[in-house]
């Protein structure tokens, strides 16, 4: 049943904040948005956060819940004990806007350093063949929900702002690694992923799949495997080439 | 540019300034459509949109886009699509809207594909499609039950690659006009509160609903009908604006999640209704206009899920207004769940693995949501405000509005889905009338050469003074109390099912509302305020109310997403009318149009059978 929850919300700007206290009635069922909706409509009218869908499905609402990454609208009060105090605050890795609000535009930036998928021609009916099992691996990738919980948690930039303009971040890892395999792309990205991406950079700790509200096997299915293509066909073109000549191929069978 | 402090709430008028051929208002799967057209079309375009560019409304689209691609049933084609999506809209639609839209979704589909969309596949490799309520044949193109989020995905990378510039967190308030023409818009952006006037011949809506002015609605804070109450100011007309469709199935329990959205999908996977009784009441609630097509016992509509040809449809997948409507009388009358739904059950239907590969998304929002695992149990689900059929009233073929150079597409248009609009049609929808939108809009500019209206200073100077007014005023009231108040309003009077004195009540509640919104306070400063956001959005959300209240008492008759208990059937004389809304003086007026008349050959589809 319905209780008066213990909330310490950041508030400030970029140029500084603190902590501040509030005291608000919370009913059985609900989630943290749910707390700080009621402050901001009852306590703090200029209170920021920044939410959409409240359903765990566009990726606005990312912040620090007791220190640790979560989406506000996905974190529900049951997984607290009803006298402790909840404390919120802005995602750490992105510069503060305002209160529970980051700027993001990073991770923008990054997504325009990523070249675009190029397909092969389609079939003579104008139709692209592709078997379900070799589309599910891009389809695991593309649930993302581009809520940068990775990016926030991810210790090559958490602490490291210059490491910022050399490295892509496990979000990015992913696409590009989506986009290597495509069946139907022709790109090469490893090389770029190595490069200016940053992918060498990360030692695997596997802290984004931890955190990522999609279940995404980011360390796992993503960037392990483009490492190891990386090396493994780094200097081999032809392999490449072969690699992409086969699939197409087996496309047309069908 | 003149420095204005974003410290201080009232100071200057200092703004930024940008040119554009093209500007859309919105970022969803309408606006992005329409501006890689647009782009195509060799203009400059801007988008600027409310929220990061990427979660628009269309993130949250479950089930697919409808499309007679005929991969699952050879048979199907534009014509069986046009003919069911009349059919759901009760004959009201804009022929010429849903024959194009039929016509030409496969190949705005097949385009997704081509910019990187990973749809599901049949076995033979082609794009899989899913039923649907309301569609003849298996037609919705989809990715498990995340379809929005590949499209939105799929369009912004599109967008990204062509290096269209995006305002996003940036809040068009006003549109400006030269004459009897649009030329420009002014908008603040959410971060610094600092004002931007685009100058611009062409602007596109599409913002989208307007679902937030209910209180149980699957729509998100950005629904909150700007892109409608801009057209109405402008000097636009809305059409359709009573018909507001609720869709049967939103999650009831518990109270924070109250609204939320359970996909369609879950019928058209096997998922079925029942009451407190154990009871399939769907069998009951069969109207005279689908019992054709419709099965009336448990064995047939069973079978359908693997015959369809010698099958007729189970009743779960009757037009929403349909079933909305039956959810509502079952609970009204004593036999809902514990928490006021009824019960929807896939868990005794269909195997936990089938259910979690089909529905991911959905076994994830009850599991998280709710503690209820959709494998083991059945969810409680009742009717959440979800789509607004009314809209701008556009030229069919050009998504032109009434204003010249002011153009709309997506949800924030009228006229397609006539009373009602089936599950998968708006996803088509975006990108069939977005890139017409688009196309046309550049056209347009293009044409122009350039020769441009002019952006009055005045206008500009008037523009920010609205943007400013919660800041000046002192001791007025908190917006988010009116939105509330709001909410509760037109939930309790303007709902599902209506009557005369409930919407007379509705207007004159609606009248206090406003005088109460012309004095708001805001706290603090113009920085990231959402107080004071809500405090410019909330005019437009009590604008759109009222047309719709308005137009609801005007229509004495049922159909779609109109029901009347003082009037339960459609009627004849109605069927052949819209009701156009437009606003001078601060005043709505309203008037009857006939429909546009459907060609000889497009009519014959519906005589046979
Ligand atoms: C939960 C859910 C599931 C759905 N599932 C399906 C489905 O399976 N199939 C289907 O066909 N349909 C579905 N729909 C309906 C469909 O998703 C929407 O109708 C559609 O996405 C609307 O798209 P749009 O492009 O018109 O607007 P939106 O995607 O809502 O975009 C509106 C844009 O306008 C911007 N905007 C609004 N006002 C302003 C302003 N004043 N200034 C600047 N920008 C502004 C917003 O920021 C946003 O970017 C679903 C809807 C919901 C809620
Ligand atoms: S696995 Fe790599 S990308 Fe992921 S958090 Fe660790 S270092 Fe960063
Ligand atoms: S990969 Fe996961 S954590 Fe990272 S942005 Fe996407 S959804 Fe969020
Ligand atoms: S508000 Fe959309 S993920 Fe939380």
């Amino acid at each position: 049943m319905g209780y008066d929850l213990s909330m310490r919300l950041w508030r400030g700007d970029r140029s500084g904040g603190e902590l501040a206290d509030y005291v608000v009635a919370v009913e059985e069922g609900e989630v943290v948005l749910d707390a700080i909706h009621r402050v901001q409509a009852t306590q703090a009218g200029d209170l920021a956060v920044r939410w959409n869908c409240k359903a765990g499905k566009c990726g606005s609402c990312s912040a620090e819940i007791n220190g640790r990454p979560r989406l506000l609208c996905m974190t529900r009060l049951s997984d607290f004990e009803p006298e402790e105090t909840i404390t919120v605050t802005p995602m750490r890795t992105f510069p503060v806007i305002r209160d529970l609000v980051t700027d993001v535009s990073y991770n923008y930036e990054k997504a325009k350093e990523v070249p675009a998928f190029a397909p092969t021609p389609p079939d003579k009916d104008g139709n692209r063949r592709m078997m379900q099992a070799d589309v599910e691996r891009g389809q695991e990738f593309r649930k993302c929900i581009e809520c940068f919980l990775c990016q926030d948690t991810c210790h090559v930039i958490r602490d490291h702002d210059d490491n910022k303009s050399s490295f892509a971040g496990p979000r990015f890892f992913l696409r590009y690694a989506e986009l290597d395999m495509h069946p139907l792309d022709t790109n090469d990205r490893r090389k770029l992923a190595q490069g200016a991406a940053g992918l060498g950079m990360c030692n695997i700790t596997k802290c984004c799949t931890e955190v990522c509200p999609e279940h995404i096997k980011i360390t796992d299915n993503a960037i392990i495997p483009m490492k190891e293509r990386v090396v493994d066909r780094r200097y081999d073109p032809v392999v490449w080439l072969g690699s992409k000549i086969l699939r197409r191929e087996q496309r047309n069978e069908t | 540019m003149t420095d204005t402090s974003p410290g201080s709430p009232t100071s200057g008028h200092g703004f930024e300034t940008h040119a554009y051929d093209v500007v859309v208002i919105g970022a969803g799967g309408a606006g992005l459509r329409a501006a890689v057209a647009a782009h195509d079309a060799g203009a400059r375009v801007a988008i600027v949109c409310k929220s990061l560019l990427g979660k628009a409304h269309t993130v949250m689209a479950e089930g697919g886009i409808a499309a007679a691609m005929g991969n699952v049933y050879p048979d199907d084609n534009w014509q069986v699509h046009f003919r069911d999506t009349m059919r759901g809209g009760k004959m009201l639609n804009n022929w010429r809207m849903a024959q194009l839209h039929a016509q030409e979704a496969p190949k705005r589909v097949l385009e997704l594909e081509e910019w990187g969309a990973l749809f599901d596949r049949t076995t033979d490799g082609l794009i899989s499609q899913r039923d649907f309520g309301g569609h003849r044949y298996a037609r919705l193109a989809h990715v498990g039950d995340r379809t929005g989020l590949e499209m939105i995905r799929t369009l912004q990378q599109r967008v990204v690659e062509l290096g269209i510039d995006v305002y996003m967190e940036c809040t068009v308030t006003d549109l400006l006009r030269d004459g009897d023409q649009v030329s420009g818009a002014f908008a603040y952006w959410r971060e610094s509160g600092r004002f931007l006037v685009f100058q611009t011949p062409t602007v596109v809506l599409a913002t989208g609903g307007i679902g937030k002015s209910y209180q149980v609605t699957s729509n998100s804070w950005e629904y909150t009908g700007d892109g409608h109450a801009l057209a109405l100011r402008t000097g636009a007309s809305l059409i359709n604006m009573e018909f507001v469709q609720f869709h049967p199935t939103g999650m009831v329990w518990p109270p924070s999640v109250r609204g939320i959205l359970v996909t369609e999908s879950v019928c058209g996977d096997g998922g079925v209704l029942r009451n407190s009784e154990g009871k399939r009441f769907m069998f009951d609630n069969i109207p005279e206009f689908f019992r054709a097509e419709t099965a009336d016992n448990e064995e047939e509509a069973d079978r359908w899920y693997d015959d369809k040809r010698n099958n007729r449809r189970p009743p779960e997948l009757l037009p929403r207004d349909e079933v909305a409507r039956a959810i509502n009388s079952e609970i009204k009358a004593g036999r809902g769940s514990p928490h006021g739904g009824v019960f929807l059950d896939i868990a005794s239907r269909r195997d936990a693995a089938f259910i979690r590969r089909r529905l991911p998304s959905m076994y994830h929002q009850f599991k998280e949501l709710a503690d209820v695992d959709i494998t083991a149990e059945p969810m409680e689900v009742g009717p959440t405000c979800h789509y607004v059929m009314g809209g701008v009233e556009v030229d069919a073929d050009t998504g032109a509005s009434t204003v010249e150079g002011l153009y709309a597409a997506g949800e924030v248009a009228g006229g397609m889905h006539g009373s009602n609009r089936l599950g998968g049609n708006s996803l088509s929808d975006l990108l069939v009338f977005g890139r017409r939108a688009g196309l046309n809009a550049a056209y347009y500019a293009g044409r122009m050469g350039s020769a441009r209206p002019a952006v009055s200073d005045q206008a500009v100077k008037a523009a920010a003074e609205h943007a400013l007014a919660p800041f000046t005023d002192e001791g007025g009231e908190n917006p988010y109390t009116i939105q509330k108040d709001l909410q509760d309003l037109m939930q309790r009077l303007v709902g599902i099912i209506r009557k005369k004195e409930e919407l007379e009540e509705s207007l004159t509640e609606l009248q206090s509302l406003n005088r109460r919104a012309e004095n708001l306070t805001v706290e603090g400063h113009r920085q990231y305020n959402p107080g004071w956001h809500l405090a410019l959005d909330l005019p437009n959300m009590l604008r759109v109310s009222e047309c719709i209240a308005r137009a609801a008492l005007v229509r004495e008759e049922s159909r779609g997403g109109h029901t009347r208990d003082d009037f339960p059937k459609p009627s004849e004389e109605w069927g052949t009318l819209n009701l156009v809304l437009t606003e001078s003086g601060g005043e709505i007026s309203i008037k009857e149009q006939p429909l546009p008349v459907m060609p000889g050959e497009l009519r014959q589809l519906f005589e046979e059978k």
